[in-house]
């Protein structure tokens, strides 16, 4: 029984009117692990979470939290989960104080733990100064950090995160991250999403890419980066007509190497000394180099590397489902 | 993997209370609204009072209404009034959940969905409370000198506040139905306003041209407003409002028809607004 799958997805659709959301997604998130749903707007992320969280009803397909159906047993289901996101589902008019207690007398606890639970999460989150100011007067950080905190007053074994740092600063962001770290410490198994590879890659223990509804690679950090090599070079030219006379020497030192642009790029798994042996060949080649960039890869190049394709272009026409905040088209 | 005996069970127990307590938890919420939002409680309160000043004293001078004086007469049509223009705050309210993601965390907690709806048209309950309780105060200071005696007042009140929550489920389903806030005020109005105006609130129905008494006698606000006239003013001046045509029926009458909008009404809008709230 221990080694069933805190949270189940087995051949989940969705579509909204002409758009396919979903397109038979399966998933499996080992109890006390943290899940790492990747890839860009539209993708289907936040219409996996809907379902998961018992918002809205799959097609076809099933999903299971802790052994219970999300649409069977939506109840019970919804006693066992938290949900936070990137949309802050929280009540600006109220103080933070306020709606955690709120979401404490909507999750049933007795009225006496509300008010601890309440005042343990304000500390826990840095918010204890501001508790009883209107959430209109927090700023993006708190705002999320309360949004958060709200979706644990229960207690949750299961929490869902939906883009958890979207749009927030990298300070805000460093912050969050280290509140997620110390929930999944205390045993609560996360299923994340996010359209930041390395936001995956510090919370996650698995990753799925998930593309036009259907996940198109699943792993650990180290086994998608392996994929693809642990950095990219990027070499740049004066023009496109310098980098497609360069790409066969680049290549022939670096496999993989393609050119966009101006750019030359290749995956490489020895960065520093990839690049050394790049520049010397090309030097010898008599070729200028305008530029050379050793970076971490992206959710760009996951894409690039997965469809043969940007990430940017899977949102055209395909973004509404997950970008709408509530109900999808009513 | 055991399932945490947390909410889940408890819940199986009293669905009924919970859905007590749920609702109760969400009115409050609605109403802290009202205590942050001080541009809400403007609206609620300056603008009847705006109404009742303007026919009083505008045009309360040329409304002539036989054997009761005007303002006895506008006052129990003030209170209907209040009630069928707030009823669009319940729209707004919702729409405006609906917008933002707090309706997507509600969705998923364990708590009774139908509570939503319940918080948002019991808040509006209290707040036409409130209102009718100062239009009472406004309306005893500009004269209002009802004779129908506290238990006829209080009825007439109770009436009132009875059709203002059948009209928020009305409301609730206009709210569940468009896109945002703006939407909610524009269809709300349209909607509002002719049952307002072609009614018997300020004026009587049988002043009216012929074709526009058809709809105006036997439409709600006028059944509502005059069962809560007769209700209020006593029966001596319901039976003279009768003998001039003003009234085409007994407070009686008018009670029991007003009844049976406000059962139809919820009996309709209830189910429908639960059932739109419920789909995805």
């Amino acid at each position: 029984m221990s080694n069933a799958p805190a949270i189940e997805v087995v051949g989940l659709s969705k579509r909204f009117g002409d758009v396919v959301a979903l397109d038979g997604v399966n998933l499996a998130v080992e109890p006390g692990t943290v899940y790492g749903l990747l890839g860009p707007n539209g993708a289907g992320k936040t219409t996996t979470v809907r379902v998961l969280t018992t918002i809205i009803r799959p097609d076809t397909g099933r999903a299971r939290v802790l052994g219970l159906d999300v649409v069977d047993q939506a109840q019970q289901v919804r006693a066992s989960i938290g949900l936070a996101g990137q949309y802050a589902a929280v009540d600006e008019q109220l103080t933070g104080r306020e709606n955690l207690e709120l979401v404490g007398q909507l999750t049933h606890q007795p009225r006496a733990q509300v008010r601890l639970r309440a005042v343990e999460l304000l500390e826990r989150f840095g918010l204890t100064d501001a508790a009883d100011r209107p959430l209109k007067t927090f700023s993006g950080g708190m705002r999320r950090r309360l949004d958060l905190a709200a979706s644990l007053v229960h207690r949750p074994p299961v929490l869902f995160l939906d883009e958890p740092t979207t749009g927030l600063d990298p300070k805000s962001r460093n912050d969050l991250w280290d509140l997620i770290r110390e929930l999944v410490n205390e045993g609560t198994t996360l299923l994340l999403t996010t359209q930041y590879l390395e936001e995956a890659d510090v919370l996650a223990d698995r990753i799925a890419v998930i593309d036009r509804g259907m996940v198109i690679a699943d792993g650990t950090a180290a086994e998608l980066k392996a994929q693809m090599g642990a950095t990219v070079l990027e070499v740049s030219f004066a023009d496109a007509a310098a980098a497609h006379g360069a790409v066969a020497t680049v290549g022939a030192v670096s496999p993989g190497a393609e050119v966009e642009g101006t750019t030359v790029r290749a995956p490489v798994v020895d960065g520093a000394r990839t690049a050394m042996e790049v520049l010397r060949a090309l030097d010898a080649a008599g070729l200028e180099v305008a530029g050379l960039t050793i970076r971490e890869p992206s959710l760009d190049d996951v894409f690039l590397q997965l469809t043969g394709r940007r990430a940017e272009e899977t949102t055209n026409g395909e973004a509404a489902p997950d970008l709408a905040p509530a109900g999808g088209p009513r | 993997m055991t399932v945490t005996p947390t909410a889940a069970t408890q819940h199986d127990g009293s669905t009924l209370s919970w859905a007590v307590k749920d609702t109760l938890a969400l009115a409050k919420r609605n109403l802290l609204h009202y205590t942050r939002v001080p541009q809400l409680l403007v609206f609620t309160f300056v603008q009847p009072i705006m109404f009742v000043l303007l026919f009083r004293y505008v045009f309360g001078g040329t409304i002539q209404v036989p054997n009761v004086t005007y303002v006895d007469y506008l006052m129990p049509g003030i209170f209907g009034q209040i009630v069928v223009f707030g009823a669009t705050a319940t729209a707004i309210g919702l729409a405006e959940d609906m917008g933002s993601g707090i309706i997507e965390r509600f969705r998923s907690l364990p708590m009774v969905r139908m509570s939503v709806l319940a918080g948002r048209t019991g808040a509006d309950i209290v707040r036409n409370l409130g209102v009718v309780a100062v239009m009472m105060i406004v309306g005893i200071a500009v004269g209002f000198r009802p004779h129908g005696g506290v238990p006829g007042i209080l009825a007439g009140c109770l009436l009132v506040l009875a059709f203002a929550f059948a009209l928020s489920w009305i409301m609730a389903l206009v709210g569940l139905k468009v896109a945002n806030a703006e939407a909610a005020q524009a269809v709300s109005f349209p909607l509002l306003f002719p049952l307002t105006f072609a009614s018997a609130a300020f004026v009587p129905v049988n002043s009216m041209p012929g074709w526009l008494q058809v709809f105006a006698a036997h439409q709600p606000v006028t059944v509502v407003v005059n069962a809560a006239r007769g209700l209020m003013l006593g029966p001596d001046v319901a039976s003279n409002l009768e003998k001039f045509g003003v009234f085409n029926t007994s407070t009686g009458g008018y009670v029991l028809q007003s009844v049976a909008w406000i059962v139809v009404i919820l009996a309709v809008f209830v189910p429908l607004s639960v059932r739109q709230f419920n789909k995805n």
